[in-house]
């Protein structure tokens, strides 16, 4: 599972554990207590690596969330405490609650249409097929393009009265009026979390492939001579197998998707009237385009804080794979 | 692999963090103190031809009379407002900064920017809106040199052949904008977007009809907003206008799809690159005819941030006050297509530029967006666009869509 390492803190190896207490006449420097600073030394660049640039920005930014933090901030130093003022505000203002709706219907929407597809593709190239292996690398095509510039194609795509599809559409005859995939209310989340999954297919059947291919084969042909084949070997052999890989795409999709921001922006910059609005982009107008630094901050603090809870579970869900 | 980041990785907040991380290096470097000037650091966004080379070419002059050499840096336009708030909290502020106009205000009230009078400048015969717009609490901090605004452009060749003649008054734009739909073509396409490009295009509408932001539930601001909406939902604009930038407006006018824009003129290079494509401008119609157009002024102000260096502000202020000379304002305004900012230029410019003619006249009596609200404005503009695209929507009538925005 290296393929995670770069993504789990660093597990502290036996070091953390305090000493134990050192029956008397330990030498100052004895072997053991040699090793153990040696350990502890190689320790120092990836704690002081992670403080700086993972401690230090978060720290700063939940506490920005408590200051009124604004243009002014940034050449005075000053940021008068405010305590949950900024809070009582996102909170209370009524984007929230559709952001709040949104960023739920995005990212449940994204996941299940990401996971189920790519777990659908990666369960299609187990088998091998003239050119599978070059068709599987196509399929990494919608991860290697700039999510700016794929957000720009989907636009011209989508568009009501030009856009590729409603063309497709309408030389087949499906639909009478244009639908507005990004303009109107109803449909541009739809249409946003469609986009969304595109994006997001290549990531969960690379990792559901990787996988698939740890699953040894003679499991399934034990479950053959059972009379267990096609869906009920998916059943009873791959899936119970694939679970703790599961846990990992699920969690590791739902704290990518929740910060989504380049493709929303791109596409529909959060409109029409908020209709795609989630917390991410509602924070990053609130900072980057209204100034108000602090309030952004405690959006994006309530976004960290989500995350966290999923990132938790991300851990431990790792751990079972490891095990 | 933007996927592969860390757990908390690139939400926008994290970013501001980072940004006041980088603000706690660096530091040093731009206050030398005393000596000769030899050099001058100059900051602006015109990074799109042909501003970015009109610029290089004024500003090297500007320095070589000043007896400087430029060092220039240019950024994307989104980005300028980050990378000037960085500069001032690592106090690594450049010696004369671009600002858009709007943004002003914001930038002064920090303290990060020197009053010009401080350096013997003024903006005198200034149109009235430009001068406010580089004003704070009293104080001017920026000299713009020339300013634009948006009108109304139609296709001649569409319209000659439909028979109708630009219109000048509400209602004969929602006459016009009818026959003019036809096919693949709608009569007038603008911007409605969920940016502060939807509000600016909207301004025009509301202030001539006695609109104010500082009160968008008003009768005046709600038949403004009917006019947009008339023109939506009558099927004379597209309902894609929510989701368009100005380029995007652009794009459909040089492609046919759009007899009649509203747009400014910086669009004119890429329409004077569309073969067969023939155009005019006129301005914004009124609401009755004899009202007096009221136009949001655009375009960037020039400002000298506080170095703490007296030395290197006075060569910046050389520099800033010739990129303000007469014979500049009028090579920029003629190059750039925008409108000298001194009133006493106009006349000449007209006869120079005959196609500017009716940005020029709507700059007159052209507004600043941070007139009645200043630093506030950002909060106001979001709630116009918001109620703009609520209505185009159809979620809710004009008049009901601006009063939730203003209680939101």
């Amino acid at each position: 599972m290296a393929e995670f390492a770069t993504v789990a803190p660093a597990r502290p190896p036996d070091a953390a554990v305090p000493p134990p207490p050192s029956p008397s006449g330990e030498p100052l420097w004895s072997p053991r207590r040699r090793e153990r600073l040696l350990q502890l030394g190689f320790l120092v660049p990836a704690v002081a690596y992670l403080l700086l640039f993972f401690g230090y920005p978060v720290v700063q930014n939940a506490v920005m969330g408590f200051q009124e933090y604004t243009t002014r901030t940034f050449y005075t130093g000053e940021a008068p405490w405010v305590g949950l003022d900024n809070y009582t505000a996102v909170l209370t203002s009524p984007v929230f609650d559709q952001a709040l709706l949104n960023t739920v219907l995005f990212t449940v929407g994204s996941i299940v249409g990401q996971f189920g597809i790519g777990l659908a593709i990666a369960v299609f190239f187990q088998r091998r097929f003239p050119l599978s292996g070059l068709l599987r690398s196509l399929l990494l095509l919608p991860w290697l393009i700039p999510l700016i510039v794929s957000g720009a194609v989907w636009r011209w795509i989508l568009d009501q009265d030009n856009g590729a599809l409603n063309r497709f559409l309408g030389g087949l005859g499906l639909v009478g009026e244009n639908p507005g995939w990004l303009t109107s209310t109803s449909l541009a989340l739809i249409a946003v979390i469609a986009v969304n999954i595109w994006i997001g297919i290549p990531f969960n059947t690379t990792i559901l492939y990787g996988g698939l291919q740890d699953i040894p084969g003679e499991l399934y042909e034990a479950a053959a001579l059972d009379g267990a084949t096609g869906w009920r070997a998916f059943r009873h052999v791959t899936w119970p197998l694939l679970r703790p890989v599961v846990n990992v795409v699920l969690v590791l999709g739902v704290v990518y998707t929740i910060k989504v921001l380049d493709i929303i922006l791109g596409l529909t910059g959060g409109g029409p009237a908020n209709a795609t609005q989630t917390i991410a982009t509602q924070s990053y107008h609130l900072s980057f385009q209204e100034f108000r630094f602090g309030e952004g901050a405690a959006l994006g603090n309530v976004l960290i804080l989500t995350s966290l809870v999923f990132a938790l579970l991300y851990l431990r869900a790792n751990r079972q794979v490891s095990r | 692999m933007a996927q592969r980041g860390a757990v908390l990785g690139r939400t926008a907040l994290v970013a501001v963090a980072a940004l006041a991380l980088a603000a706690c290096g660096g530091g040093g470097g731009a206050a030398g103190g005393g000596g000769d000037v030899t050099s001058i650091r100059v900051l602006d966004y015109y990074n799109n031809e042909p501003d970015r080379s009109v610029y290089a070419r004024t500003l090297d002059a500007c320095g070589q009379q000043a007896g400087v050499t430029i060092e220039r840096e240019v950024v994307p336009g989104a980005s300028l407002i980050a990378r000037v708030l960085q500069q001032a909290s690592s106090r690594t502020l450049p010696d004369v900064m671009m600002i858009d106009n709007p943004d002003l205000q914001q930038i002064a009230a920090s303290g990060a920017l020197a009053p010009i009078s401080d350096f013997g400048l003024s903006v005198d015969g200034y149109a009235d809106g430009v001068a406010t717009a580089s004003t704070y609490e009293g104080q001017v901090y920026g000299m713009q040199p020339v300013t634009n605004t948006i009108g109304l452009f139609y296709n001649e060749d569409v319209l000659a052949q439909a028979g109708i003649t630009p219109p000048t008054t509400w209602d004969e734009l929602r006459t016009a904008a009818a026959p003019l739909t036809q096919g693949q073509r709608y009569g007038i396409a603008f911007a409605a977007n969920a940016t502060y490009e939807g509000t600016w295009q909207f301004l025009p509408f509301m202030w001539t009809n006695g609109g104010e932001e500082t009160d968008i539930a008003s009768p005046q601001v709600a038949e403004a907003l009917q006019l947009w909406t008339d023109l939506v939902q009558s099927g004379s604009a597209s309902r894609s206008v929510v989701n368009w930038t100005q380029a995007d407006v652009k794009d459909q006018f040089a492609a046919g799809n759009a007899a009649m824009m509203v747009n400014g003129p910086w669009q004119f290079p890429p329409l004077d690159k569309v073969e067969g494509l023939r155009y005019n401008v006129v301005r914004i119609p009124v609401p009755q005819s004899g009202d007096t157009q009221v136009a949001p002024l655009g375009g960037e102000t020039w400002t000298i941030p506080q170095t703490g260096d007296a030395a290197r502000q006075a060569k910046a202020a050389e520099i800033v006050a010739c990129l303000n000379s007469d014979e500049n304002q009028l090579a920029l305004a003629t190059e750039r297509s925008t409108v000298p900012t001194k009133t006493a230029l106009r006349e000449q410019f007209v006869a120079q530029v005959p196609k500017m003619a009716a940005f020029t006249e709507q700059v007159q009596t052209a507004r600043s967006r941070t007139q009645m609200l200043g630093e506030k404005w950002p909060e106001a503009a979001t709630r116009i666009y918001t109620a703009i695209q609520t209505a185009l929507t159809g979620g809710a009538s004009p008049q009901q869509a601006l009063q939730q925005a203003q209680n939101g």
